[in-house]
């Protein structure tokens, strides 16, 4: 292994974002993968994976504003370019979902008939 | 409807977007030399004029404070939102009630419909599909929908009465 130099707190704050991230991104993955119908897959991709990133970034944010001079902010800008193109994607998938006219899970409450 | 060559309309249509380029572009070099910020200010000026045939009209942003304290609360709200959205995935499946629902817009502005439309995927388990045009109306799915009415009266105190507020 490399050494670091970095103090121990600090290895552990950066270490323990990351694993949350990862955790969260995770379960949004999952969520994709088991959730009955396409219109609650789309909860996600913009929320859980919204998060997960959110959480990496700001380890990494960590990690490079010690290991170099000054502040990085470039992570700062992922996580807005993520926020505000999340729900877009969302919104278009949807939309084409709904022309599609895709059924949703039976039980599903006021389902558009468009 | 094009501004005349020599007024500021027509160089710099939008003021704010401009700066906003430019701090943007020197943020994502990382470095703060008065080349990248002439080559931002350039770029924040050159952006603008030749997007300017698809920009809507233009969105005021009457009062920044509100702006500041909704920006506050989306965050919280998007935490928030993430650990629901996570609990809801854990749990079996059969507990889920999804549905949809029809949210009755009080907002007219463009951007400002947006702003919620966007507000909305990213808070707690709605995601927003469809923006009815005529009716003024979104159409949004809710992963788990207990109460229509509760959830329509929450979008509008928490989220659209504070954007009213900024954009009015």
């Amino acid at each position: 292994m490399t050494h670091l130099d970095m103090p121990a707190t600090l290895q552990l704050v950066v270490a323990a974002f990351l694993l949350i991230g990862a955790l969260v991104a995770l379960i949004g993955s999952w969520g994709l993968a088991k959730l009955p119908d396409f219109y609650t897959r789309l909860h996600g991709p913009t929320k859980a994976s919204t998060l997960g990133v959110g959480c990496t970034l700001i380890g990494s944010l960590l990690f490079f504003s010690h290991q170099q001079d000054g502040v990085s902010v470039q992570e700062a800008l992922v996580t807005i370019f993520l926020f505000a193109t999340a729900p877009v994607s969302a919104h278009m998938l949807g939309k084409a979902a709904l022309r599609r006219r895709l059924k949703g899970v039976p039980g599903t409450r006021n389902m558009p008939d468009r | 409807m094009t501004p005349p060559l020599r007024s500021r309309q027509f160089w710099l249509p939008h003021p704010l977007f401009s700066l906003f380029l430019t701090l943007l572009w020197l943020l994502m070099v990382n470095d703060l030399s008065v080349a990248h910020a002439l080559l931002g200010l350039a770029l924040g000026v050159a952006i603008p004029l030749v997007t300017h045939a698809f920009w809507p009209e233009e969105a005021k942003i009457r009062r920044p404070l509100p702006l500041l304290r909704y920006l506050g609360v989306l965050l919280v709200d998007i935490l928030r939102s993430n650990l629901v959205v996570a609990l809801r995935i854990l749990r079996p499946a059969r507990q889920l009630r999804p549905g949809f629902f029809t949210y009755p817009l009080a907002l007219e502005d463009d951007f400002a419909i947006t702003l919620l439309a966007s507000t909305i995927s990213l808070t707690p388990g709605t995601v927003s599909l469809h923006y009815d045009n005529e009716a003024n109306t979104l159409l949004i799915h809710a992963l788990h929908l207990e109460d229509e009415a509760e959830a329509i009266a929450t979008i509008r105190t928490r989220y659209e009465q504070p954007l009213e507020e900024i954009f009015r």
